[in-house]
């Protein structure tokens, strides 16, 4: 079959970005041509920053070299220009007459630096700051010359004067707006910025407004002149006073534009459905993104129409902004200037030049604007993004997530003070120099890619903001974070939302069904869908939908916790931690017979017997006569009590008897992650009910229910819930509670974040305030447990595949 | 010329599952079996860190390795990026429900598997 010809006007990164993603699901689809207008292949623009500052070279910066695209079969023209396009004949001519025909076309022209339309604007040493030739001109003049203006005081301008004043120039900043970067910065934080460059040699010449340039004999630019009259001394010109859509071309063949090309949610143009367009030069519902993370949003959904996928929609981004000049540290995103039915919460410390404000409205962040302190930079945009009610974390907010309490990284929250040498991500060893260095060398953008390339944050992630922070200032300006909610997994658009709504209102009883109603892009998904999808169907239909053991996790299949040499740990049963001198003996004897080389007692009061061989468990199980302990799976795990008023000289309550109570009620209860409790008989705690997913704490007139707590990653004490009389109000409270948890919550979320993000208020309003969906909920969970078998002992109603304990021979 | 030894029918595999199987010498092997009743062979010890390949999720024509989910593809044992390493292949015949390996490789010696590069 001939292939069809795709032809892409623009060799930019938003451009290639496409073509990659195009080249991943249809590599045969497209025979294609690239026209570039710079003589150069795909490199990071972002990085030029650093280059012009001599932290980089050109060469590093490149993303895709000329092998690159002779690998990939792909025609490219460099330093044509595209001139025309006649769209009924789907033929593309560059300027030197080089013509190619299509039948799609993409254009990804950019963006054109905007001129200021004064006198002395063509003026020999008048620049624009867009591609590698403006930076080899800047690079060159500061040999030679002395005298710098950059005209504009934004994000492109700072880091060029920054440049320039690095190469040894003297460096005047002049900007017409009454502050620096106001669209990414409120005045008091600008106000600090100023400061901090003036401290490293840069002059300002703020709401100056420049009136001409001015040339000597040989035309070149000598000075620049303001309506005021006065004049300064330059050499060398920089514009940096925003960019423009580029729609040349685009206007020329008839195109929509409207403050750039005007594309549906597919990146098609509205105007001819063979062209598509995307990057700064594209307008999606009335923006045009300047900043690499949307675009390469858009290059994914881009790619999958072009791969006649036709999935994906490209629904807009939240941006952030940070400065790319080494030792400041600046973080914006959301509305940050505030104004009617809005709240302000700032701090301000001038002489330690720290800034920060958070914007709230209705209990919602909206937007943040950091100075001198950034660490929390990503943890408040996600919450930005995600929209996340902050009520209950109001008074902590300002403190940052650290105050929250992390572990595993040695109390770092400051990626800049880091020496390359530290230690980022506790789980799994990664320094900062590694990930910096895989950021440059590899050309990452985004924390999935970092994670993938380097596992920094891929396990935990507690280090996530210190990661992305150091993606931040590696990869620059243009990173923001991943989109908005997130898809469950590569093999899908769907969010975990949407899976289990469809999941419900469709009444999908199998994953096949799935993955076909919500057009999955792989036959049977990943190891992260299936997992998460068999948990969704089962307890969304319990008795209805099939539970499929080939998408459970091993430990789920084989009903014990697998060990790093391939050998499984046992942890049988014990209902609130209590046991007998008959369970401990034939504990004893099963360790002798099976030759168990380790046993452990656990932090949920049980015994833990490590080193069992797989062909083993059967028998083990049997011996031991005790039921599972499910200490393996995404289930209740146990209910730790204190001894309690039994025993308990201070005891007030019976909690190994409410233990009990709760463990035989809830046990073999599967749920997105584990689940722990705790009972405590008096308010001196000793379960340890404040770090539980639930956990109760006796007092004289009786118990009080706390949730979401967790000793894990990152220790969350947990919420107070509600306080009640009596044991069938606990086993009540409990048990609504995990049932929404098991049914709202996505897989894999504990409680303390299944709570952090649809908020105690809504649990509240579920659990307590309407008893009748109170009952209804509990009904339910008691409905999904019943008759539930153990997996132990009864193998088939379990569905445990009894093969694969025995191992086949040749 | 190749000798086959019959293994198992491809019904003993359970569908994007496998089996763990057993011999004198070289460790063991696992046998894979696809939505589509391909079956595949691999040394059940994944290039990273020696994790049983069979107790994995089969996805694809691949599996996700127990221990730190390195993804190994079928075809040719190897991780998928950005994960560097590769485990043993085995041929496998299928001789209408009949699975069977070949013996020489069964009986042969197993070369040492790459060490897995993790990123410096």
């Amino acid at each position: 079959m001939k292939k069809m010809k795709l032809v892409m006007v623009g060799n930019g990164m938003a451009g290639v970005r496409t073509l990659e993603e195009l080249l991943k699901i249809a590599p045969d689809l497209y025979e294609i041509t690239v026209f570039g207008a710079e003589p150069h292949p795909n490199y990071n623009r972002i990085l030029l920053s650093p280059v012009l500052a001599g932290e980089q070279t050109l060469d590093e910066i490149v993303l895709n070299p000329l092998s690159w695209y002779a690998e990939h079969g792909i025609t490219l023209h460099l330093g044509k220009k595209v001139v025309g396009v006649n769209r009924r004949q789907r033929v593309v001519t560059a300027e030197d007459g080089t013509q190619a025909s299509y039948d799609r076309l993409l254009i990804a022209t950019g963006s054109n630096p905007f001129i200021l339309p004064v006198p002395g604007k063509d003026l020999q040493g008048v620049i624009a700051y867009r591609d590698i030739a403006d930076t080899n001109t800047m690079i060159e003049t500061a040999r030679t010359h002395k005298h710098a203006v950059v005209i504009g005081g934004g994000l492109l301008g700072l880091e060029a004067a920054n440049g320039l004043m690095l190469r040894g120039m003297q460096v005047t900043v002049v900007h017409i707006m009454p502050w620096l970067m106001e669209r990414q910065l409120d005045d008091a934080a600008a106000r600090m910025l100023q400061k901090s460059l003036e401290d490293r040699g840069l002059k300002f010449m703020i709401g100056a407004q420049t009136e001409a340039l001015l040339g000597d004999d040989g035309g070149r630019v000598k000075a620049v002149r303001f309506k005021d009259g006065t004049e300064i001394a330059a050499d060398l010109v920089v514009m940096a006073a925003g960019i423009r859509p580029n729609v040349e071309l685009a206007e020329k063949i008839g195109l929509h534009c409207q403050r750039g090309i005007v594309v549906t949610d597919t990146m098609q143009t509205v105007t001819d459905p063979r062209i598509y367009s995307i990057g700064e030069c594209a307008a999606h519902r009335g923006i045009a993104y300047g900043l690499v993370a949307p675009l390469f949003e858009q290059a994914k959904v881009c790619a999958t129409h072009l791969g006649e996928f036709g999935i994906g929609r490209y629904l807009g981004s939240q941006t952030s902004t940070k400065l790319k000049v080494t030792g400041i540290d600046l973080f914006s995103a959301g509305d940050f200037t505030g104004g009617d039915g809005t709240e302000e919460i700032v701090l301000s410390d001038p002489y330690g030049s720290v800034y920060k404000k958070l914007v709230v409205r209705d209990d919602i962040l909206i937007g943040a604007c950091l100075y001198g302190d950034t660490a929390d930079g990503s943890w408040y945009f996600d919450m930005v993004r995600e929209r996340k009610n902050v009520a209950s974390i109001r008074e902590h907010l300002m403190f940052g997530q650290a105050h929250l309490g992390d572990t595993g990284h040695a109390g770092n929250n400051l990626a800049s003070g880091m020496p390359d040498t530290a230690e980022v991500c506790g789980c799994n060893g990664v320094k900062k120099g590694t990930i910096v260095k895989a950021i440059r060398e590899r050309g990452l953008f985004t924390l999935d890619e970092v994670r993938k390339c380097t596992k920094a944050s891929a396990s935990c992630g507690s280090c996530t903001g210190l990661v992305e922070q150091i993606l931040m200032a590696t990869a620059g300006a243009g990173y923001s974070a991943a989109p908005k909610m997130k898809a469950v997994c590569g093999c899908t658009d769907a969010n975990h939302g949407q899976v289990r709504d469809a999941i419900r209102e469709r009444h999908l009883l199998t994953i096949a069904e799935v993955y076909a109603q919500l057009n999955w892009r792989t036959p049977n998904g990943c190891a992260s869908c299936r997992p998460a999808i068999n948990y969704y169907l089962i307890s969304t239909w319990p008795h209805e939908a099939l539970d499929d053991p080939q998408s459970r996790f091993i430990n789920e299949r084989a009903h014990a916790n697998i060990q790093k040499n391939g050998t499984f740990s046992v942890v049988p049963r014990m209902w609130a931690g209590e046991t007998s001198a008959a369970e401990l003996r034939r504990i004893a004897d099963v360790v002798d017979k099976f030759k168990i080389p380790t046993v452990k007692v656990t932090g949920g009061q049980r015994i833990d017997l490590l080193g069992v061989k797989k062909e083993d468990l059967p028998a083990v199980w049997k011996d031991l006569g005790m039921p599972s302990g499910h200490a393996y799976g995404k289930t209740l795990r146990t209910v730790k009590t204190c001894v309690g008023s039994e025993w308990c000289r201070f005891g007030t309550q019976d909690s190994t008897k409410m233990g009990k109570e709760l463990e035989r009620a809830l046990w073999r209860m599967y749920a997105p992650h584990k689940v722990k409790l705790a009972v405590s008989g008096c308010p001196r705690n000793c379960a340890e009910s404040g770090i539980k997913d639930v956990g109760i704490i006796g007092v004289d007139s009786g118990w009080e229910i706390y949730v979401a707590g967790n000793g894990g990653i990152k220790t969350d004490v947990a919420q107070f819930f509600c306080k009640v009389g009596t044991h069938e109000e606990v086993l009540e409270v409990s048990a609504a509670f995990l049932q929404l948890y098991r049914e709202e919550g996505w897989y894999l979320e504990r409680t303390v974040h299944y709570v952090g993000r649809v908020g105690l208020d809504h649990v509240k309003a579920k659990v307590l305030d309407d008893a009748a969906n109170r009952q209804a909920l509990a009904a339910r969970l008691r409905f999904a447990l019943d008759g539930l078998p153990d997996p132990w002992f009864e193998f088939d109603k379990a569905a445990v595949d009894a093969r694969q304990f025995e191992p086949l021979t040749v | 010329m190749s000798q086959w030894k019959t293994l198992c029918r491809v019904a003993d595999i359970p569908k994007l599952g496998a089996r763990r199987v057993t011999r004198a010498s070289g460790g063991d092997i696992a046998v894979f079996r696809t939505a589509d009743d391909k079956v595949f062979a691999l040394l059940d010890r994944c290039p990273h860190k020696g994790g049983p390949l069979s107790q994995g999720i089969v996805f694809g024509e691949s599996v996700a390795c127990p221990l730190h989910n390195w993804t190994i593809g079928f075809h040719d044992g190897c991780a998928a990026a950005p994960d560097v390493g590769c485990v043993q292949k085995f041929s496998v015949r299928l001789d209408g429900d009949t699975v069977s390996l070949d013996l020489d490789e069964l009986n042969g010696v197993v070369p040492e598997p790459e060490p897995a590069k993790a990123l410096a």
